[in-house]
C-alpha cells in the first residue's frame, strides 16, 4: 500500500528504550544514513523533513524533538541553548521551574550512535543522552503543532481531539459531515449511522461499526466492528473492537471497553474500565475496573 | 355497615415530601388512581355498605373536595369528609365523631388507614367474625412479616384456634410475633366504650399533671398503643390473618412498590386499566397504566410497573421502567427514566438519564416488607428512588441519580446522591 520495505525486529526480552536499537544494529547501519526513532505512544504532526534538515545542519550525532507543555514537572525537561538548540542537560521531574520543553519521544540519529549502545536493557534517556549532551553531540528541535502522550485512555482521547483539530485545518475533506454531525468527526466509509443520531464533536468511528437510531456520541473512539444500540448516550469513551453496547445505555467519564465486551440495555457506566470478553449486567456508577 | 378512612393531615406523612407539598398524600396517584380510591372501591363493593367517611385534619382543600364529588358519582355511595379540629390520633378522631359514625344504626364499621396498600379482604373479615362467634368482637387484619421487620409494626400474638388476640405491642424492641397489624379494622359500636375509658383515664392523669395544652392531650387517643394493648387478652379482640398483598405507603419508594402491587391486581379486577400492545402504539412490557389523555410516541418502551398520568407527553425512543410519571410531565426523545417519580408538569430533556434505586423487599422472602429506610446513613444520602418535585426542569444529556429535586427547580448539570433545594 505504501510502497516501502517494512522489517520487524523482535525483542525476546524487553531491552528498554535504547537496547532495541542495538538489536537491530545491522538493519539500522545499512546504508550509513541517519535514522529516525519514534515512541509509538505519541501523536503529533510528525515533522520528519524539518527534523532531517535540522540534523544535517548542526552535524551532531543526535537530534531530539522537544515540545512545550504547561506542566513540565510531570515529565523530564530538556535544557538547551536558545540559538543553536544544543542540549546542555536533562532534568527529571524538576521541583523548581527549569524549562518548559520536554522530550517528545521523536529522534533522529547518525549511525555512530550505535557504538554507544550495548545489547542489554538500556534506557536511552538515562544512560545514552546524558553522555551525548555532555559531549555537545545532542540537539533539540522544537515541535510545531500539537503533541500528546497517548499511553493513558484519558490522554488518548485528548490526543484524538487534537488530531482531529489538526485534520480540520489541513484536510477538512476527510472529516464527516451531514445531518446530525457536530464538529470534527471521522467516520470509516463502511460504518453505518442510524436516523436521528447526533455524532460529535470529536468522534472517530471505525470500520464496520453500526450506530443505531437516536444515539448521541461525543468525544469518543469507537473501534472496528462495534455496535451501539439505539437511544444510547456516550461521552469520553473508548469502545473496543466488536463490542456491543445495549439500548438506552449511558457511558461517560473515560469508560473503556476492551475487545468483545457486551453492555446490557439501560445501564449506566461511569469511568468503567472493562477487560475484554466481559458481559456487563449491572451499572457502574463510580469509576472502577471490571475484570 | 360503614367505613371510616383515616387520611391524616399535613403534619403527618412528612416522609412523602416533596410529593406531599402539592397534593395531600392520600390523593397521590398509585397505579393511576388516588391512593385512597383503592380503599373506597373496596368498601363500596361490600354488600350493605351505607356510607364512607374520610377522616383527617387537612383544611378543606380544592383537590380533596373535587375528589369527593367525583368519587361519590362514580361509586354511587355517600362519601363525606370529617375534619378533626386537631390531630387526634387514630382513636381520637373516630371517638370524636362517634355519633356521626353510628348514625343511621350502623351495626359495625371498618376503619382503614389511608397509607396502606392492600387487597382489602373486607368481606372475608365480616365472615370471619361471624364464624368466630362473638358478635361484639373486634377484628384486626393481620399479615405475616419476617422476624426482623416485624419490630417496625404492631405485633399480634393470637390463640392458634380461636384467633383471639392475647397480646398486642406496637413496635417492640425485641421479637414478639411475626403477625403484624395491617391498619385495617372491623369494629362494633362497643369500641367507643373502650376508647371512652382511655379518654377518661387521660383526663384524670392530665388534671394531676397540670399540663398547659391539656385539652388537646386528653383527646389524643392512639388505637394501637392505648386501646388494643388494653383489649388484648380480654376475649374481645381477634385477628384475621391474610396472605393477600399488603404494604405500607410511607415513602416515595413505597408508592412505586404499591403501584406494582395494584397494577398486578388490575389484571383480574380492572383489566381495562392496563395498557396493551397495539400496532402504532408504544411497546408495553408487563403492567402499565396510561391515562387516556397522555400522548406516547410509538417508539417508546414502557414498563414493567409504570403509571403515566393525565396529559403526559412521552417522546420518541423513551424508556420508562418502574416509575410514576405525574400529570402534565414531558419526557423528551431518547430519555431513560428508571425507578423515579416524575413530578407534575416537569420536563426531562433529550437523552437525559433519570434513575433511582429501588428499595423493594427481598424477593426471595415471601414475608419481607418494604423498608422505611432513613434518609441518611453514615453521613451520606441512602440511595433511593429519584423524586422530581412539581415543575422541575432537567436539561438534555445529563444524569440524575438517586436524588431528590425540590419543586420548581431548573437544573443545569448532572447530580448524583443529592437533595437539590
Amino acid at each position: 500500500q505504501l510502497g516501502i520495505r517494512i522489517s520487524l525486529s523482535h525483542e525476546k526480552e524487553p531491552l528498554g528504550t535504547a537496547g532495541p536499537l542495538a538489536l537491530a544494529r545491522d538493519l539500522l547501519a545499512e546504508g550509513g544514513e541517519p535514522f529516525f526513532v519514534l515512541n509509538s505512544d505519541v501523536i503529533c504532526e510528525f515533522p520528519f523533513a524539518a527534523l532531517a534538515h535540522f540534523h544535517r545542519q548542526h552535524g551532531g550525532e543526535g537530534s531530539l524533538v522537544v515540545t512545550r507543555v504547561e506542566e513540565p514537572a510531570k515529565y523530564g525537561v530538556v535544557v538547551s541553548e536558545a540559538d543553536t538548540g544544543r542540549i546542555c542537560r536533562f532534568v527529571e521531574k524538576p521541583r523548581v521551574f527549569v524549562s518548559n520543553k520536554i522530550n517528545a519521544g521523536l529522534y533522529i540519529f547518525s549511525p555512530g550512535i550505535l557504538q554507544r549502545i550495548q545489547l542489554r536493557p538500556t534506557s536511552i534517556e538515562k544512560e545514552i543522552f546524558p553522555a551525548m549532551a555532555q559531549e555537545g553531540q545532542l540537539y533539540a528541535m522544537e515541535l510545531q503543532g500539537f503533541w500528546m502522550d497517548i499511553g493513558q485512555p484519558k490522554d488518548f482521547l485528548t490526543g484524538m481531539c487534537m488530531y482531529l483539530q489538526a485534520l480540520r485545518a489541513q484536510h477538512p475533506e476527510k472529516l464527516h459531515s451531514g445531518p446530525g454531525v457536530v464538529g470534527n468527526v471521522l467516520v470509516d466509509p463502511s460504518a453505518k449511522i442510524g436516523a436521528n443520531c447526533v455524532i460529535g464533536p470529536n468522534v472517530t468511528i471505525g470500520a464496520g461499526v453500526v450506530v443505531e437510531d437516536g444515539v448521541r456520541i461525543k468525544r469518543c473512539t469507537v473501534l472496528k466492528g462495534a455496535r451501539i444500540r439505539s437511544h444510547s448516550w456516550l461521552e469520553s469513551c473508548i469502545v473496543g473492537w466488536s463490542c456491543s453496547v445495549g439500548q438506552w445505555v449511558r457511558m461517560e467519564n473515560v469508560t473503556v471497553l476492551g475487545e468483545d465486551v457486551i453492555v446490557n440495555d439501560e445501564l449506566y457506566l461511569n469511568g468503567a474500565n472493562v477487560l475484554p470478553h466481559k458481559s456487563i449486567a449491572e451499572s457502574v456508577p463510580e469509576p472502577r475496573i471490571i475484570m | 355497615l360503614k367505613a371510616v378512612i383515616l387520611i391524616g393531615g399535613p403534619q403527618k406523612g412528612t416522609r412523602f415530601r416533596p410529593l406531599s407539598f402539592e397534593v395531600p398524600k392520600p390523593l397521590f396517584p398509585v397505579a393511576g388512581v388516588p391512593m385512597v380510591q383503592h380503599h373506597i372501591e373496596a368498601c363500596a363493593k361490600v354488600p350493605g355498605m351505607k356510607e364512607i367517611l374520610l377522616m383527617g385534619f387537612y383544611q378543606p382543600h380544592e383537590a380533596l373536595g373535587r375528589f369527593l364529588v367525583s368519587a361519590q358519582q362514580e361509586f354511587k355511595i355517600p362519601i363525606r369528609y370529617l375534619q378533626e379540629y386537631a390531630a387526634l390520633g387514630t382513636g381520637g378522631g373516630i371517638y370524636h365523631f362517634r355519633d356521626q359514625i353510628l348514625s343511621g344504626g350502623a351495626e359495625a364499621f371498618f376503619v382503614l388507614n389511608a397509607d396502606v396498600c392492600s387487597e382489602f379482604p373486607l368481606q372475608e373479615m365480616l365472615e370471619f367474625r361471624q364464624r368466630h362467634g362473638d358478635a361484639h368482637g373486634f377484628v384486626i387484619l393481620g399479615t405475616t412479616a419476617n422476624r426482623t421487620q416485624a419490630l417496625n409494626y404492631g405485633c399480634i400474638v393470637a390463640n392458634a384456634d380461636t384467633q383471639e388476640v392475647q397480646h398486642y405491642v406496637e413496635k417492640p424492641s425485641t421479637f414478639v410475633s411475626e403477625i403484624i397489624n395491617c391498619g385495617i379494622y372491623l369494629f362494633t359500636p362497643a369500641i367507643f366504650q373502650h376508647i371512652g375509658e382511655v379518654f377518661q383515664r387521660n383526663q384524670r392523669e392530665l388534671v394531676l399533671e397540670e399540663s398547659s395544652n391539656g385539652w388537646q392531650r386528653a383527646e389524643v387517643i392512639r388505637l394501637e398503643q392505648d386501646v388494643f394493648t388494653a383489649l388484648a387478652g380480654s376475649g374481645k379482640l381477634y385477628v384475621y390473618k391474610t396472605d393477600g398483598f399488603w404494604s405500607q405507603i410511607k415513602s416515595a419508594g413505597s408508592a412505586i412498590y404499591a403501584s406494582r402491587l395494584y397494577l398486578n391486581q388490575y389484571s383480574k379486577s380492572h383489566p381495562e386499566r392496563l395498557a396493551q400492545n397495539k400496532p402504532g402504539g408504544p411497546v408495553i412490557r408487563g403492567n402499565v397504566y396510561i391515562h387516556p389523555t397522555a400522548s406516547i410516541d410509538s417508539t417508546a418502551v414502557l414498563g414493567p410497573n409504570v403509571s403515566i398520568g393525565e396529559g403526559v407527553t412521552v417522546g420518541a425512543g423513551v424508556r420508562v421502567r418502574e416509575s410514576i410519571v405525574l400529570h402534565g410531565a414531558s419526557l423528551h426523545d431518547h430519555t431513560c427514566v428508571l425507578n423515579t417519580i416524575v413530578g407534575w408538569d416537569s420536563t426531562i430533556g433529550r437523552w437525559a438519564r433519570v434513575e433511582g434505586t429501588p428499595s423493594d423487599p427481598n424477593p426471595n422472602d415471601p414475608y419481607a416488607k418494604i423498608d422505611s429506610e432513613t434518609l441518611f446513613r453514615d453521613g451520606r444520602l441512602t440511595p433511593s428512588i429519584t423524586i422530581l418535585g412539581c415543575s422541575v426542569t432537567i436539561p438534555a444529556e445529563v444524569v440524575i441519580l438517586n436524588s431528590i429535586v425540590l419543586p420548581h427547580k431548573e437544573l443545569s448539570r448532572s447530580y448524583k446522591n443529592q437533595i437539590i433545594l
